[in-house]
């Protein structure tokens, strides 16, 4: 009786649980109708990205139509790793060497931003800090231990993470007794600038908030037309509706 | 016309079949919300069977061409991402449409004398849509494709002896390939398409035989007038066809609004884990299926250990218990006899896994059975008294939950108090009385005498 009220009891308790719940993200707000935004982030996804990542489900000329760039200026600025504006983007750099240079091939973006969320990816862009320890040099509070290199340093300069000793204590049952454990855990706190960078931390803010956005059209071109269309298809339905409606009623009028 | 009429009907009974299954089909007219939602599952079918069509022309069934092939009909293909959104939203709300249906069933006692056989072949469409749907989750080869299939295939090697014979045998691998997305491929664009197209049809011949239920389960075929049309029967068409056109425009506000407005559903219809391809070095942090399938996912990770143990025990005993006090013969004692022995011995060398596996299986063997379970005098919830009223309640409150919990990890605490496989023990508990005790509680429950003709305001 006793253990079964004591297990009650703990069951009462707030669980701590173990498993990491993420890093504490910072909201981003995406704006797929700001061209210029689009534009921005585009130049900074080819001139920086690209050599490294693919995003090969998206074409050249495809983002140029859709972000109002003509052909020619795509040729002229945009395509350093293609041969045609009707390419995909294909990374500079070979898998295989990727594989050899990091351990991991850089995955293909062209559907990050479905994938992990725009939140995340302006995050983990602007939480690098200099880590002596990891083998780049580089560490991320948001992906802890990442082999991408920090590709933005001269932007953003050099940050420092500074930690704290968080407790955590939980409570659990051990040979029918309840057993209260005490540890410790080192926890992000915040960053220092240790090194300024050639933007100032608004500048790169913005220059992120710039990439993520490009990030997100990229991960579905088509989502402001399909948010147009969807408003001309309901608009016709409710119509039809009424004459459904209309129609139903007509019938029905002789059925008591 | 007329002339080509004749013509026709002197060669294809095409009238005939117009007047049996539409102009001169009587259905009551008291249908009410609930009666959309047969005619709504027909149009998700047909816009399946459409939009795969499409989907099939560009995708391919190539462990390395898959994921890109699907992005290549989103990025490239002209309103491929339309027809994609179509085909992926429409196989969610399949599943709503069915499992709202099938409510329907048990409001109404549409499962009931003499409509047992609509009722098996609707749960036979129900399995093999299951079985559809997992297969085709398993086509755009993203992570979470992979890993679900992964999972859903290791159950077979919870069965003893040939276990992992027959798991490698499903996959065509010792791993989730190639080999498995080929056939699945196979059987989920014409194998199970066909099933189910045939399953449909033997249900809605069926139906015409014995005629719609009602929202008040009266036999409208027992009042018919001089020219022996049912007295509250109305024909399909055009009555009912322009009441579904109502039905089905609502329906695509819906579908239309979900497909434009919200594809994803917030990572509930199309996962974020399915974004990158299948990596069989990287295990999703979760692996979760779709909405449609965690309840059922619920009660299998529901059976650990101590509950399968648990349950197997009481169920012994009851068994056991049966073969004393049953009235019946000699023979019914010797079954529940070898029950319950086969349940001892089955508690002690098979692994709570296999269990688990069992008691799934059952949930879903149990619904074909409900005809023989539901002993009520009376078919309608209009009728039937406080017991299967609250029966129903709790049942698909517990469903709900269980379908809830499936997409949460089993050790958090998401409700209150105990932690979520806890929950989720009760509430398999609940879905199992529901049908095991429907017999008694349906028997004792005090009815109201049912009128002679339909309500109809």
């Amino acid at each position: 009786m006793k253990k079964i009220v004591l297990s009650l009891l703990l069951a009462l308790l707030p669980v701590v649980s173990h498993a990491d719940e993420g890093p504490k993200l910072d909201h981003v707000k995406i704006d797929l109708s700001d061209k210029a935004s689009l534009q921005r982030g585009a130049r900074i996804f080819v001139n920086y990205c690209l050599s490294c990542h693919s995003a090969s489900y998206l074409r050249y000329d495809r983002m140029g139509h859709d972000l109002g760039i003509s052909d020619e200026l795509v040729k002229q600025d945009l395509l350093f790793a293609g041969n045609k504006v009707g390419d995909r983007m294909q990374a500079v750099m070979p898998v295989a060497d990727g594989k050899k240079w990091f351990g991991v091939a850089p995955p293909d973006l062209t559907l990050e931003a479905r994938y992990r969320g725009t939140d995340w990816i302006y995050t983990y862009l602007r939480s690098f800090y200099r880590d002596p320890k990891s083998f780049s040099g580089w560490n991320n509070t948001v992906f802890p231990h990442v082999a991408m290199p920090f590709v933005l340093y001269e932007w953003q300069g050099e940050q420092h993470a500074v930690f704290r000793t968080k407790t955590i204590v939980s409570h659990e049952m051990k040979n029918g007794k309840p057993v209260t454990q005490v540890s410790t855990e080192q926890v992000f706190d915040h960053f220092v600038l240790a090194k300024p960078g050639t933007m100032t931390p608004k500048q790169y803010d913005q220059a992120i908030r710039d990439l993520t956005n490009f990030m997100a059209y990229m991960s579905e071109p088509t989502k402001l037309e399909r948010i147009r269309i969807g408003v001309y298809v309901l608009i016709f339905l409710a119509v039809f509706l009424v004459v459904a409606i209309l129609l139903k009623k007509e019938y029905w009028k002789d059925i008591h | 016309m007329q002339k080509l009429l004749t013509w026709i009907d002197d060669r294809f009974p095409l009238s005939k079949v117009w007047n049996e299954h539409l102009a001169q089909y009587y259905a009551p007219k008291n249908f009410n919300f609930w009666y959309y939602f047969g005619s709504l599952a027909l149009l998700v079918l047909v816009n399946q069977i459409v939009t795969g069509i499409f989907l099939t022309m560009n995708y391919k069934p190539d462990a390395a061409l898959a994921f890109g092939s699907v992005q290549y009909i989103m990025y490239d293909v002209s309103w491929g991402w339309l027809i994609r959104y179509m085909h992926s939203v429409g196989a969610s709300l399949f599943f709503a449409i069915i499992y709202l249906h099938m409510f329907r069933g048990l409001l109404y006692g549409s499962h009931r004398q003499p409509r047992e056989l609509i009722w098996i072949f609707g749960t036979l469409i129900f399995v093999a849509l299951m079985a559809e749907a997992f297969m085709g989750y398993l086509l755009p080869w993203g992570n979470m494709s992979y890993w679900g299939a992964q999972v859903i295939i290791s159950l077979f090697t919870a069965i003893p002896v040939i276990g992992n014979g027959l798991a490698q045998w499903v996959r065509g691998d010792f791993v989730v390939s190639d080999a498995t997305l080929n056939r699945f491929f196979a059987f989920h664009v014409i194998a199970l398409p066909l099933v189910l197209v045939a399953l449909v049809f033997v249900h809605l011949v069926a139906l015409h035989k014995v005629g719609s239920n009602n929202p008040d389960g009266v036999e409208i075929k027992k009042k018919k007038d001089a020219k022996g049309i049912p007295l509250d029967g109305i024909p399909f068409h055009p009555y009912y066809t322009v009441k579904d056109i109502v039905g089905v425009t609502v329906f695509l506000m819906v579908f239309s609004a979900i497909i434009f407005f919200a594809p994803s559903f917030g990572g509930k219809f199309l996962e974020h884990d399915n974004f990158i391809p299948a990596n069989i070095l990287s295990t999703p942090l979760d692996i979760v299926p779709l909405w449609y399938f965690t309840p059922f996912y619920s009660m299998l990770r529901a059976s650990t250990t101590d509950f399968t143990h648990g349950m197997l025990a009481v169920a012994t005993v009851l068994v056991a218990g049966l073969a004393f006090f049953t009235k019946r013969g000699f023979l019914a004692k010797l079954m529940s006899v070898v029950i319950a022995a086969v349940l001892i011995v089955g508690m002690f060398t098979l692994q709570a896994k296999l269990w688990g596996v069992i008691m799934m299986g059952s949930s879903i063997v149990l619904i074909f059975f409900l005809p023989w379970l539901d002993r009520s005098p009376v078919k309608s919830i209009r009728y039937r008294g406080s017991l299967y009223k609250s029966a129903l309640t709790i049942f698909v409150v517990s469903f709900i939950l269980l379908g809830y919990l499936g997409t949460k990890s089993p050790d958090a605490v998401s409700l209150v108090l105990f932690k979520n496989v806890t929950w989720a023990q009760a509430f398999t508990l609940v879905y199992l009385a529901f049908f095991v005790l429907m017999p008694w509680y349906t028997k004792i429950d005090k009815t109201k005498p049912v009128p002679e003709r339909v309500t109809f305001k």
